[in-house]
């Protein structure tokens, strides 16, 4: 088989000079798939994002992207290698408007981020509408959005997502998961962690069980949806 | 008549003065709430900053006229200021590299910067003396006055004359063109915008590759242009004293945390809210009332609310009653 | 080197200094800084009360000095009863109105709803109360002023003992700071640094400009002294005698004994407040305050009231702050308002407890002395060092002169440099906390 496009392996590690929170954590993703982590509270599923993305010593084990060995970059670098990261708070600029938030993710374009600006409208139209308003008087659902598009204009081959759908209803949370799977269908892997493990495996290409930092299950979506195991312990029946 | 008289009074003693001082707070504060936005600290060292730099353009100014190079009727010192911002630029970053990037390094907490900014503010103090002297300087030259008292009267046969200097006059068109030069920076400009981001969510525009080292040397170069061009105008429409500029902190803090600190437009709010309270508190409304009341009701005393000692006292009343009512300031900044 | 013997030989250091002082210079010199550095030790003491063990603040530590001096004044100043006459129970009863005009206004905004009627029945309250306070109390004012301006003009003190200026020199000072700690405290740290500023120097308008009170910059003099006047102990025989047994000229003699006087007195308070101090931070209420002070959230949800203790302690050491202001216009027998100034004060005593450790009551005392020690020191340096680098140049060189001239601000370039110095590579100072 051949090595998927982003792959955390085998990462073991932890915060600064902390206790190891991974032990031997394992997530990936292929090119155009979504790939969801759930677990219990406390399992490392953030955590174990976090790792991927350079925010946490990675002690033994490697991350690799399209092959090459990016375990000793920092975030920063990532960002430049091609991955996007849209935190689970915190993740806009309130005080500046939908439109600079946009341009902000671009920062480190020196091109014309124009035409991205435009796909992003077309995939967030509420953005379009809402552009020349500050960010922070958006609703909960809107300012994902804004968060989102922010990550994708710097054209990311991989979007990390931590919890997208935290505290916004049922009906947001479908449309922002309708919105994600566009974005995949648009040749982006996602990575994601979810609270919501139910209806995020249900667009899940791929899904891992994490349990103290360990990998509990992996499999398809579908498979995981089907495995009694998982029902009775993560999805409640 | 009279109500024209009460008018022109209150233009000349009141409303022209406290213009000409809100705008001199009003950029003060805004070099205040800059450092506080981006690099999240009070710079105690602000005042004595604004000295420096004003003690750079006074040097070149005399040195201008010993050499006879003038741009009458306009103050020499505005030749000079360019030399004054680049001084203060050269000393800020300096300082940035030598003593606050250590802290920022470590992470430090805002108050160790402040402790840090209070020992900068004892050697630039010490050095504005230094050189300078403590004493009372003048350096102002060219045309004193924009309209003469004598010439309004003849001009409208009022009694009262309105009188507005060349400083007055020079502080409020600098003030807009240096405000406005300052919003479209902030508001337009991708250097601007990533300040921003930078003061809104650190963490995000770190992630968004935003550079804190470039945002933070803009910051010290910006600071460096406002602090110098405040100390300036406040110089040329007062006089130049290293102990008033430090006293000055704290009408330009109170400007900065009425306003919000942390936000731009409330610097600007809260100078003129201050220098407003300031003047109308402590000026003698004889003058005024005489045309306005009934020769009865002549006021007898100076109707003086508060000696001028007290002016300070204003800036302080004020700040307590923000800080008790509404500590985030007029327009909500990053406070608490 | 452990933790006594490094406190020891530091304390033994500073002994060197002073005495070597007296050698060298003078032992006048000598026991003027072991003096100042006393009441320095005391004024670190009160700030590392607040920022060694508290972690807040205070940017106003003059202020509080000058209300300790104005102390002085009140109480031990002899009363002039003709200026009372004229006006003196006009100014306490326009303050009287004063202070009930502001207790009136803050039990109505209490009391009424929010919105208009509030706004402007609290507005109305004040107005009123201030034309009134106005009406009795300027008239007052103007009839004691001027009464012997040139000598009195003001309503003088009560006329006590001066020692008991000193507990009360901290009353003024606790009671200033607990306004200024409702205010600013439970706020953002800077804010209490600014509100500390602001206060400070209107305390010191207040002392400037309010004659009736303290006589404004017209200064107070000869307030009374503790100890024997010099010129009482050369007309004493037996003084002179024994000042001839030990082989002294009654002059020198007098001298010595008042200062020595005042040193023991000095150290009395010092050892007092260090004993309390010390007691106090190792006392469970001293634990929880560096708790708070390290982790405040914590403490906060351990149910701790962080605003109140730091209240009670930002108290304590302004008083303490107060007591030291108290003792050193008792020294100087003046009140000068114009001499409170905010870096020989409020800055320098920063120094002194950065510098000695924050949070160790014995650094502060020791940074206090040491301190004190090169303040007074740094300006002959300074000269001396000008006077080395300039000598290559002419006697009526611009530049020599003006650098001679100059030295004297050499010690706040010093001093800033000094502070920032163990700030980056001695942050817990030389006697760090355990």
């Amino acid at each position: 088989m051949a090595e998927p496009f982003l792959i955390g392996d085998t990462m073991t590690g932890g915060y600064g000079k902390g206790p190891d929170i991974l032990h031997e954590c394992t997530v990936a993703v292929d090119k155009g798939e979504i790939a969801v982590i759930v677990g219990p509270n406390g399992a490392g599923k953030s955590t174990a994002m976090k790792a991927v993305f350079g925010m946490l010593d990675v002690r033994s084990g490697a991350v690799r992207l399209n092959g090459q060995d990016i375990t000793k970059l920092s975030p920063q670098d990532r960002v430049l290698q091609g991955m996007g990261f849209v935190p689970q708070t915190h993740n806009i600029f309130t005080s500046m408007t939908v439109e600079e938030n946009l341009e902000m993710g671009a920062f480190i374009r020196r091109d014309d981020f124009a035409d991205t600006m435009e796909q992003v409208y077309d995939l967030f139209p509420i953005l379009k509408e809402k552009r020349d308003q500050h960010a922070g008087e958006l609703s909960g659902g809107q300012r994902q959005q804004v968060a989102v598009g922010r990550a994708l204009m710097t054209q990311p081959s991989v979007l990390m997502l931590d919890e997208p759908t935290a505290g916004v209803s049922p009906i947001v949370m479908d449309e922002l998961f309708d919105r994600i799977i566009e974005v995949a269908r648009t040749g982006i892997s996602i990575l994601m962690v979810e609270q919501n493990a139910r209806q995020a495996l249900e667009i899940a290409d791929k899904g891992y069980v994490l349990v103290q930092g360990r990998n509990a299950y992996t499999g398809t979506g579908k498979e995981l949806l089907a495995d009694p195991e998982v029902r009775k312990s993560f999805l409640g029946g | 008549m009279d109500f024209l008289n009460a008018i022109v009074a209150l233009s000349n003693f009141v409303i022209i003065p406290a213009v000409a001082y809100g705008s001199q707070l009003a950029i003060g504060a805004l070099g205040v709430t800059l450092i506080y936005g981006i690099l999240r600290f009070s710079n105690f060292a602000h005042g004595d900053t604004m000295a420096f730099g004003t003690m750079v353009v006074i040097l070149f100014t005399w040195w201008f006229q010993s050499m006879g190079i003038s741009i009458a009727p306009l103050p020499t010192a505005l030749l000079a200021l360019p030399f004054g911002i680049l001084f203060t630029a050269l000393l800020l970053v300096g300082t940035d590299r030598v003593v606050y990037r250590f802290y920022r390094r470590q992470k430090s907490v805002p108050v160790i910067y402040l402790i840090v900014s209070l020992g900068v503010m004892f050697i630039l103090n010490g050095l504005v003396r230094f050189i300078i002297g403590p004493g009372d300087q003048r350096f102002a030259d060219g045309a004193r006055f924009l309209i003469k008292a004598r010439d309004f009267k003849e001009m409208t046969g009022l009694k009262e004359g309105l009188a507005i200097k060349s400083s007055q006059g020079i502080t409020v068109i600098t003030a807009v063109i240096v405000v406005a030069l300052l919003f479209w920076f902030l508001n337009k400009t991708r250097t601007g915008k990533s300040m921003r981001a930078f003061s809104d969510n650190e963490d995000l525009a770190l992630l968004s590759g935003i550079n804190p080292e470039r945002v933070v040397l803009i910051t010290w170069l910006i600071v460096a242009a406002l602090a110098t061009v405040a100390g300036t105008l406040y110089g040329l429409d007062k006089s130049f004293k290293p102990f008033t500029y430090f006293q000055l902190l704290l009408p330009i803090f109170a400007s900065a945390i009425v306003g919000g600190l942390g936000s731009p437009i409330g610097a600007i709010a809260g100078g003129f809210v201050i220098a407003f309270s300031e003047v109308t508190i402590t000026y003698a409304w004889k003058k005024v009332l005489t045309y306005l009341m009934p020769d009865a009701l002549d006021p007898s005393g100076l109707v003086q609310l508060l000696a001028t000692e007290y002016k300070f006292a204003v800036s302080f009343v004020i700040l307590v009653i923000v800080l008790l009512f509404r500590p985030t300031g007029l327009f909500k900044g990053k406070a608490l | 080197m452990s933790d006594q013997t490094k406190t020891f030989s530091l304390f033994a250091l500073v002994a060197v200094l002073i005495i070597g002082t007296g050698f060298v210079q003078s032992w006048n010199s000598a026991l003027f800084i072991l003096n100042m550095g006393l009441i320095s030790a005391i004024m670190s003491l009160g700030v590392n009360l607040q920022w060694g063990i508290a972690g807040l603040l205070n940017v106003g530590v003059m202020g509080f000095v000058a209300l300790g001096g104005l102390a002085t004044v009140l109480i031990s100043m002899k009363p002039d009863p003709e200026a009372w006459a004229a006006g003196g129970p006009s100014i306490l009863l326009g303050l009287l109105i004063g202070a009930a005009t502001i207790g009136a206004s803050i039990f109505a905004s209490r009391k009424i709803a929010k919105g208009w009627p509030r706004i402007l029945g609290v507005l109305a309250i004040l107005l009123f109360g201030f034309v009134l306070y106005r009406l009795t109390f300027i008239p007052a004012v103007k009839a004691v002023e001027a009464v012997n301006p040139a000598t009195s003009g003001y309503l003088g003190g009560l006329g006590l003992p001066i020692l008991i200026a000193w507990p009360v020199g901290g009353l003024l000072a606790a009671g200033a700071a607990w306004v200024i700690g409702k205010t600013a405290l439970g706020l953002r740290s800077d804010y209490l640094a600014i509100a500390t500023l602001g206060i400070s120097e209107i305390i010191i308008a207040v002392l400037k400009n309010e004659d009736w009170m303290s006589r404004g910059v017209k200064n107070v003099i000869g307030i009374p002294r503790p100890l024997p006047y010099e010129i009482d102990l050369q007309n004493d025989p037996s003084f002179v005698e024994r000042a001839a047994n030990i082989g002294l000229d009654p002059t020198t003699a007098s001298t010595l004994y008042v200062k020595i006087g005042y040193a023991l007195l000095f150290t009395i308070v010092l050892i007092a407040l260090l004993w309390l101090s010390q007691k106090a931070l190792n006392s469970p209420w001293g634990r929880m305050m560096r708790a708070i002070r390290d982790n405040e959230t914590a403490a906060r949800a351990m149910g701790k009231n962080v605003t109140a203790r730091h209240l009670q302690i930002f108290i304590l050491g302004s008083a303490i702050v107060g007591i030291a202001g108290a003792m050193m216009t008792t020294l100087d027998a003046q009140l000068t308002p114009a001499s409170y100034q905010p870096l020989r004060f409020t800055f320098l005593v920063w120094v002194m407890v950065i510098v000695g450790g924050s949070g160790n009551n014995l650094g502060a005392v020791l940074g206090g002395f040491i301190v004190w020690f090169l303040w007074v020191q740094v300006e002959p340096i300074g000269l001396w060092l000008m006077q080395v680098i300039t000598a290559p140049l002419a006697e009526d060189n611009a530049l020599r002169t003006h650098l001679i001239e100059s030295a004297a601000h050499m010690r706040l370039l010093t001093m800033g440099l000094f502070l920032l110095i163990m700030l980056r590579f001695s942050p817990r100072g030389l006697l760090p906390e355990k």
